[in-house]
């Protein structure tokens, strides 16, 4: 593998420190599962790789009333082990223990997930659908950013060099509110996302109307994207086959994928449709306690 | 070239120092500097589990995780767990039932065994098999496997456990 320096700062003001002074030829490490195979296909080129593992910041992990704050260094298997993210965040339960297999959920982050900006990032939807903000420290300073605008293309995301992603925060859910992630893939597990969906509802206090609804997609565009329109579309609506139909749609024309070896864009914007119709269902379950989980 | 660092750490229980490069995974280091070569390299990019060690406890592709970061860490490899009494239930169980041909992925596959059941000692079938996904092997056709992490789990429970 290439030779690259190493660094394990114990600060946030370090780390920032260190990639303002290489100025893009560092890259920071978390759990590896991406980056790692990265640097051993040529595909990054790094001179320093930044362990940012011992960062207080990176690995705060936190649910309360004010929401959920998750670190970009706490590994997968932390948060779908969370009773409480298990609960009210569940869409982020399921992307986590589904992102490649166990020995990749002991290492890999969400935060990593996120940075890597694959469109087919298994964390993207679910974070776009919870209303996720990306928390940036930089050499300016700290920024913030909708999760949905992080993402500028394929395998690219907004970070200027210097600039370090810290922690996703998300709000703290309503009540009668649910969420779920589910991806098609050809094989049981393993496999990278043909179409990931990610929503998240809240209902009425009966469980019969929508209040808010967020849908993420991924894999079918170069970004994960929000559909937009869904919330419009199912804001007051009965919750029934009609109204989630109507949002299966939104999704189906958002939907921009490519033909490539895991699927074509006829089918990948077919699937889109029946996930969305799938996941919001089981959103809605879970918003009314009648899901399994 | 980038400083070699020595790193310290336990493995199979025993302290351990060795000095690497950054650039080296651990399952080189395990591999070519300190002799456990019973953990393989199947596809060194984190798709096949052959390289799978225990860090910390928790099942990890050691091709994937630099040397550098295993400072103080516990590891456990496949070189561990048989005992001095005899192998393990689950190796005993992999033997009984056949789940091994060419025997490349069988250390990943008892590592992360070893994984499932101390932290589900009850699995059913389908948790078995979505806990061992990141496992691959193109011998066996898995069945056999699943057959002999099943008997391991039934008796580890019937016999008093060794640790």
């Amino acid at each position: 593998m290439r030779d690259f320096e190493y660094d394990a700062p114990a600060t946030l003001a370090e780390a920032v420190a260190v990639f303002q002074e290489h100025n893009g030829r560092a890259r920071p490490l978390a759990g590896g599962t991406d980056l790692i195979d990265h640097v051993r296909t040529g595909r990054l080129e790094p001179d320093v790789i930044v362990d940012v593992k011992q960062i207080p910041e990176l690995n705060v992990l936190e649910c309360s009333s004010d929401g959920l704050r998750l670190g970009a260094a706490v590994p997968c298997y932390k948060i779908y082990e969370h009773e409480q993210i298990q609960a009210s965040y569940s869409a982020i339960a399921d992307s986590c223990h589904i992102i490649g297999g166990i020995q990749i959920q002991n290492r890999a982050t969400v935060g990593g997930n996120v940075c890597n900006a694959s469109p087919a990032a298994d964390a993207s939807p679910s974070l776009i659908a919870l209303e996720a903000t990306c928390v940036i420290a930089g050499p300016q300073g700290t920024r913030e950013l909708p999760v949905e605008e992080f993402f500028s293309g394929p395998g690219r995301n907004v970070l200027q060099p210097g600039e370090l992603l810290v922690e996703l925060k998300l709000p703290a859910p309503s009540q009668q509110s649910g969420s779920h992630y589910r991806r098609f893939i050809p094989r049981n597990e393993m496999d990278i996302a043909v179409v990931g969906v990610g929503a998240a509802v809240t209902l009425d206090e009966a469980g019969q109307l929508f209040e808010r609804a967020r849908v993420g997609l991924g894999a079918v565009a170069p970004t994960p994207l929000l559909v937009e329109e869904v919330d419009g579309l199912l804001q007051g609506q009965p919750v029934n086959e009609e109204s989630i139909e109507r949002a299966a749609s939104a999704a189906r024309s958002l939907a921009k994928p490519i033909d490539d070896m895991r699927g074509t864009v006829e089918f990948r914007k077919h699937v889109a449709g029946v996930l969305t119709r799938r996941v919001l269902w089981e959103a809605v379950a879970r918003a009314r306690g009648d899901s399994a989980r | 070239m980038a400083k070699k660092r020595i790193i310290t750490t336990t493995i199979n229980g025993r302290e351990e120092q060795f000095l690497c490069e950054p650039r080296q995974t651990l399952l080189e280091v395990l591999r070519d500097q300190l002799d456990l070569t019973g953990t393989k390299e199947g596809c060194a990019n984190g798709n096949c589990g052959a390289c799978t060690v225990l860090l910390d406890g928790r099942a990890v592709d050691s091709c994937l995780v630099l040397a550098v970061e295993c400072e103080g860490a516990q590891l456990d490899t496949i070189e561990g767990v048989a005992s001095s009494e005899g192998l393990d239930v689950i190796q005993q169980a992999f033997l009984e039932q056949a789940a091994l041909q060419c025997g490349v992925c069988t250390p990943g596959f008892i590592m992360s065994a070893k994984a499932l059941l101390a932290e589900n000692p009850d699995a059913t079938e389908e948790e078995i098999r979505f806990y061992l996904a990141g496992n691959l092997c193109r011998c066996t056709g898995y069945d056999k496997i699943i057959r002999a992490v099943q008997q391991a789990a039934t008796d580890r429970q019937a016999t008093a456990p060794a640790t």
